[in-house]
């Protein structure tokens, strides 16, 4: 398939509906963070941008919200042009100037610090990454708490940054600053707001 | 199916929607932090729950259940007029009963029935900023929330008890989330208070006319702000609800005559409708036709 059919083809079959649960499911992961929230394929981009990750990219961006692409995602063009024609989204130079970012390969991201953490004034001014990962149950397990966490909840997604518990912490702690972490697993999304902490990590 | 030109689902268009969503995300992410956003002129004036209802509508979707209260009513003018609005532009299925709902928008009170799991409390809000009484300018405030500098909350509170000999703040009471931001939890009477603190329900808050929206995400801590010697302390009344004879609930004082004649009957209709069909008589419960049951039946165990 050409690339001008590629960047057509495969977004919202209803933009109304499929937004709206994709951002309840979205909503509902940030609110309660180590839950994940089961999420049908609604849209279908081109290689290597996940569905998931697509769907999301799908629901919240547009002419308004710089995006920012990993190595992986910048050398397809077709996705680039996907993203172009169904969200509108301009392409961020740099991960500071993001308002979302969308990384196919979390495991060899650049660090998060990197990316925007808003300022102490306007905390909300901060990137949302959207990290794809393979699933939330293979990888080395967190256990997550803080708000929106009745009790201590584990999830363990597979690919994650390295030092991740380590720039967490970081993370954690430029508070109200930071960033926020949406997951993209093929059958669900789990969230990583900047308030949960990171208990311990057993390998 | 109509064949005429219909509003977009839930009235607002889908780019006022994703800038919404992202302001709400956001104010998840941070409690008690007040995210601004582009509110938009809503068929209705501002003070009447605009940022509310721009919430509302970019939450909702068509399998919810929506509850409207007006302090506490669901019979009251702003309670229906909102219900009638996403009947009409989002043809979701509407409730008074609090268990039923899956969203519930709400004009200062929090309902008397425990809220569960799942269920999202939307407040209108009118002033957002809790320090704005004292200190006027935007930029300042913005300064305050940024340092973590709340002492003039506390100066206020200490003059309270200086001139009154306790703190006279009973509504709008002012509340620090998981231990950084101070939030107004807008005009609730601080009654409703205790119930935000770890919450099971989300609690998302719009003010449409100053462009803000925050929440506060379940379980999360929100306590009120007190002294030592001076601890938060909710209203109490020293009478049941007239007609169904509740205690420990929040009531509002209704006059009955031009001699000084009133009574005291719940806020939440809802809880209070429940109780009366549940055999609950107040002291000045009507004598109903439909006979329910002895007047002085013994309440249940809970």
């Amino acid at each position: 398939m050409d690339i001008a059919a590629q960047s057509i083809d495969g977004g919202f079959a209803d933009p109304v509906f499929n937004a709206q649960t994709v951002f309840r499911a979205v909503m509902d992961a940030m609110a309660r963070p180590g839950s994940v929230q089961p999420l049908p394929a609604f849209a279908r981009p081109p290689a290597p941008l996940s569905a998931t990750a697509g769907a999301i990219a799908l629901a919240l961006c547009d002419n308004d919200t710089p995006l920012w692409l990993d190595p992986a995602l910048q050398a397809s063009a077709a996705v680039k042009s996907w993203l172009g024609f169904h969200t509108g989204a301009p392409l961020a130079n740099t991960p500071a100037d993001a308002h979302f970012a969308v990384i196919a390969n979390p495991a060899e991201m650049a660090s998060l610090d990197g990316f925007s953490q808003g300022t102490q004034d306007y905390p909300d001014r901060s990137t949302t990454l959207i990290l794809q990962v393979s699933d939330l149950v293979s990888g080395a397990p967190l256990l997550l708490e803080g708000p929106g966490i009745e009790t201590p909840a584990t999830i363990a997604p597979a690919q994650m940054p390295r030092h991740f518990v380590e720039q967490w912490k970081q993370n954690i702690t430029r508070f109200p600053r930071g960033v926020d972490l949406i997951l993209a697993a093929p059958d669900g999304i789990a969230c990583l707001p900047r308030t949960t902490r990171i208990k311990t990590m057993e390998a | 199916m109509t064949d005429i030109a219909t509003y977009n689902f839930a009235y607002l268009d889908e780019q006022t929607k994703r800038m919404i969503r992202r302001a709400i995300l956001k104010g998840i992410a941070i409690p008690g932090y007040q995210v601004p956003f582009a509110s938009r002129e809503m068929p209705m004036p501002y003070g009447w729950g605009t940022g509310g209802v721009q919430v509302t509508a970019s939450i909702i979707g068509p399998d919810d259940v929506l509850k409207v209260i007006d302090q506490g009513a669901d019979d009251t003018t702003n309670a229906v007029s909102i219900r009638a609005f996403f009947k009409k532009v989002a043809n979701v299925a509407v409730t008074t009963e609090t268990a039923k709902a899956s969203i519930i928008q709400t004009r200062h009170r929090i309902p008397e029935h425990p809220l569960s799991a799942g269920q999202i409390l939307v407040y209108q809000v009118p002033i957002p900023e809790p320090l704005r009484f004292l200190e006027p300018r935007e930029t300042e405030t913005r300064k305050m929330h940024a340092l973590e500098e709340y002492g003039l909350m506390h100066v206020k509170l200490y003059e309270d008890i200086a001139k009154h000999g306790r703190i006279a703040t009973t509504y709008a009471y002012p509340v620090k989330v998981e231990g950084r931001y101070v939030m107004d939890p807008s005009p609730t009477p601080k009654f409703d208070n205790p119930k935000m603190h770890r919450s099971p329900a989300l609690q998302l808050f719009g003010a449409g006319r100053e462009k803000r929206i925050y929440a506060v995400p379940p379980f999360t801590d929100v306590v009120s702000l007190d002294f030592e010697d001076h601890p938060f302390e909710v209203q109490t009344f020293d009478q049941p609800c007239a007609l169904c004879a509740a205690e420990n609930v929040y009531l509002d004082e209704v006059i009955l005559d031009d001699h000084g004649g009133h009574m005291f009957v719940c806020s939440d209709t809802d809880h209070c409708e429940k109780r009366r069909a549940d055999g609950h008589r107040g002291h000045l419960a009507p004598e109903t036709s439909e006979t329910h049951s002895t007047p002085e039946k013994l309440e249940p165990a809970q």
